[in-house]
């Protein structure tokens, strides 16, 4: 199979996370390279990755005061398909925060975790896929995550 | 609009939501509102049924994290009914399996809690 990629941008708002869920995962199941338990996994990737992004952009629209839509934020999602894995990149606009702080919550089995109803995003993404690289500057966020093929396909 | 469904019934002293459809930050904010209420209106011993939910991502768990400090706070209880694997394996991952009590169906919930 050629390597095929699928390029998706909608607007930064939680409305349209449905759609980037049903068009990665119908896109990952073309040939079908991941079975149905991993492309459940890529579908939970793609929608935290994308309500980071959102809820990003909802503090960048608070801080000055306007309505978030009213930011024309967009977010592009990239579908690479290859014989032996899917990967996808998910890019937003701006408004970033730094994965790295991320080690300073409380475990979720320790009470004071119950304060923070945030946080599980991430681990999230690094836990379902197999690779997962998340990048963030005053540009933007940039999550690229990897999902291997179970059995690759011999040439 | 995304579809969220949220039917309350009542069992033995517990409310009873059973939640359908896909919860995510689309979703999740009616969720919320509803728990909010049951717990604003004095119901305090909830069973949330997840077994019609075809997704859920952090944002919804973050909303069942919510409602459960929130009951806990009113010296009320919050137990799921959850057997779907997709489901499960959120909870899993996010450490949640050791922080709600997990059930395989109302009855279980309603009976052991």
């Amino acid at each position: 199979m050629k390597d095929d990629v699928v390029h998706l941008r909608v607007p930064a708002q939680p409305e349209y996370l449905a759609l980037v869920r049903m068009v990665i995962a119908g896109t990952a199941r073309i040939d079908p390279l991941l079975d149905d338990e991993r492309v459940d996994d890529l579908r939970v990737i793609v929608s935290e990755a994308c309500t980071n992004a959102i809820e990003a952009l909802r503090v960048r629209a608070h801080d000055q005061g306007i309505d978030p839509a009213a930011l024309d934020s967009t977010i592009a999602i990239e579908c690479h398909l290859s014989s032996s894995r899917v990967e996808v990149i998910i890019a937003d606009e701006g408004g970033g925060f730094d994965p790295d702080d991320l080690d300073a919550l409380p475990a979720v089995t320790d009470p004071s975790r119950l304060r923070i109803e945030r946080g599980l995003g991430i681990p999230l993404i690094r836990a379902l896929s197999d690779e997962a690289e998340i990048t963030s500057g005053p540009e933007g966020t940039r999550v690229r995550v990897v999902l291997d093929a179970e059995a690759p396909v011999s040439t | 609009m995304i579809e969220l469904g949220l039917e309350l019934t009542e069992r033995d002293g517990w409310a009873v939501l059973a939640v359908s459809g896909e919860v995510d930050v689309a979703t999740a904010p009616r969720l919320r509102e509803r728990l909010v209420g049951l717990v604003g209106e004095g119901r305090t011993r909830i069973v949330v049924d997840l077994e019609k939910v075809d997704f859920i991502d952090s944002t919804g768990l973050g909303v069942l994290v919510g409602a459960l400090k929130r009951v806990r706070t009113n010296e009320g209880d919050l137990a799921l009914v959850c057997t779907g694997p997709r489901i499960l394996k959120v909870f899993e991952i996010t450490g949640l399996t050791k922080v709600f009590a997990i059930h395989r169906s109302v009855d279980e919930a309603t009976v052991s809690a």
